[in-house]
């Protein structure tokens, strides 16, 4: 029997939606299987660090990576995987830019150390006692990874071959992907694996999209009783659509929730959150700063409503503290 | 015009000198800037101008570049509301820029490092008291120097890239 190729999952800072994602793959994953090898699969198979160590360089085919970067354990095993597979695939928002994990970089380390381990109500540490790296205990050193000062994507800390986006990816975007590199029909290095144009694209609602949004108000999803037909920012409600990358064929408006920007920015975007604010808030209604202001004041948290999932890719990185 | 032209501050030796990156309008800020030259008057070197057709061109993702290449200020410099040579550009320029302060100063950008003025063809003199008082305050704050920032927040996978890129890399017990 040939060789078939090898594949490795691996998650890092990530909620296991991901995982989920290639499970919700349904019947079609007996395809997958059959068609290739898994060799590293840490929720669902039992494959140790050193099995993967222990392969040859390139050996493996492909490797999936899901989750944001922050610890020295997490930037180890992804350059393990990437000096043995031949691509590495960015899998999700964590991993393409830093995800919900990444909104940490609002925060110094030292703040979040704090209030885990201090201050969260709930800790009974009166000591103050934290994780350290290395533990002496009855003559053996135990050790811990390193939590780092920020969330970062994963090309931050390796080289990337192609971007599946989402919250997670979509199964059918994993079964193009999928299909794409077993059949070696692949896009220019680098590319994001979804349709490269903006989410209004693929939107249902996109012909009742005024030209000319003149919005007097922002409202919040449970503030309104939301029309299922009507262009969700025409309701006053924050939908990212006009800067977040189609493919996901416009679920959450058709779910009746606003789009939150799982899918990142298409490739003339540089920066999402400053790309919706150009293009949303240019078209509010008031001409006057106190009006405009009144407005604005409907989006009580601006980082976290324009970057949910791509402050590791925010042009300024991180906040300044 | 004024006639008691006021030299800008001069340099002290080892000051501080910000850099500051101006968007200024063809049609009234960089036509301000003109007449400010040909009227000479004098006004702080710090301020490398980049016309633009329209306040209104200006993207904050311009704004956000600017800071990321090392600017410590950035100056949008447009038409007075009403005075638009494309009728409305300019309060799009408000609007997103409203915006924009909001969310530079969640992102830990002090307030004044970005300013939007408004200055006629005809207001040589304020681009001069526009740029002398922002050099002055942004002065004050200090060098932003992202540059520097992001090479030092890279130190840190970059000493681990080294360490695991050698042969003699050391075994990790929790990772087993």
């Amino acid at each position: 029997m040939p060789d078939k190729p090898k594949v490795a999952f691996y998650w890092c800072a990530s909620c296991g939606g991901c995982e989920e994602a290639v499970v919700d793959l349904a019947e079609d994953i007996l395809k997958v299987v059959e068609a290739v090898d898994i060799v590293l699969w840490p929720v669902a198979m039992d494959f140790k660090k050193a099995d993967v160590e222990a392969r040859p360089d390139k050996s493996i085919a492909v490797a999936f990576i899901n989750g944001a970067i922050r610890t020295s354990e997490q930037e180890e095993w992804v350059r393990m995987l990437r000096r043995k597979a031949q691509m590495v695939v960015s899998f999700g928002a964590c991993a393409n830019s830093g995800g919900i994990p990444a909104l940490a970089n609002q925060f110094k380390k030292e703040e979040i150390l704090k209030y885990v381990y201090e201050d969260c109500p709930g800790v009974d540490n009166p000591s103050k006692t934290r994780p350290q790296l290395e533990t002496v205990d009855q003559g053996r050193t135990v050790t811990l990874p390193e939590f780092r000062n920020m969330v970062r994507s994963l090309d931050e800390v390796i080289e990337v071959d192609y971007y599946l986006p989402g919250c997670p990816p979509t199964p059918k975007l994993i079964s193009a992907a999928v299909g794409a590199i077993l059949a070696g029909k692949l896009p220019p290095k680098g590319t994001v694996l979804s349709p490269d144009n903006s989410l209004c694209e693929e939107c249902k609602r996109k012909d009742s999209k005024p030209a000319d949004l003149a919005l007097a108000e922002f409202k919040r999803p449970h503030q309104v009783h939301i029309d299922p037909e009507k262009c969700l920012l025409a309701q006053g409600l924050v939908c990212m659509g006009p800067a977040t990358r189609a493919g996901c064929e416009a679920r959450c408006p058709e779910g009746n929730m606003p789009c939150t920007g799982c899918f990142g920015p298409s490739s003339r975007v540089r920066d999402q959150g400053a790309k919706f604010i150009s293009s949303v808030f240019s078209n509010i209604a008031p001409k006057e700063e106190k009006d405009i202001d009144a407005v604005l004041d409907g989006i009580p948290d601006p980082i976290g409503t324009f970057y949910r999932y791509g402050l590791s890719k925010c042009i300024l990185r991180r906040k300044l503290n | 015009m004024s006639k008691h032209v006021e030299p800008a501050a001069p340099a002290q030796p080892g000051q501080f000198e910000p850099r500051i990156v101006a968007f200024f309008c063809n049609w009234c800020t960089y036509t301000a800037a003109d007449l400010a030259g040909v009227s000479r008057l004098k006004y702080a070197p710090n301020v490398r101008v980049i016309r633009v057709m329209c306040s209104g061109r200006v993207d904050p993702q311009f704004v956000l570049e600017a800071f990321a290449k090392g600017a410590d200020g950035v100056l949008l410099g447009g038409c007075h509301p009403g005075d638009c040579h494309y009728a409305e550009g300019n309060y799009k320029t408000l609007r997103r820029m409203r915006m924009l302060e909001r969310m530079l100063r969640d992102m830990g950008i002090k307030d004044g490092r970005f300013r939007l003025e408004w200055i006629s063809g005809a207001e040589g003199d304020k681009v001069r008291t526009t740029v002398n008082d922002m050099t002055a305050k942004v002065r004050a704050l200090g060098p932003l120097d992202l540059p520097g920032k992001f090479a030092e927040w890279d130190k840190e996978i970059e000493e681990l890239e080294a360490r695991v890129g050698s042969e003699s890399a050391p075994e990790v017990a929790h990772a087993r």
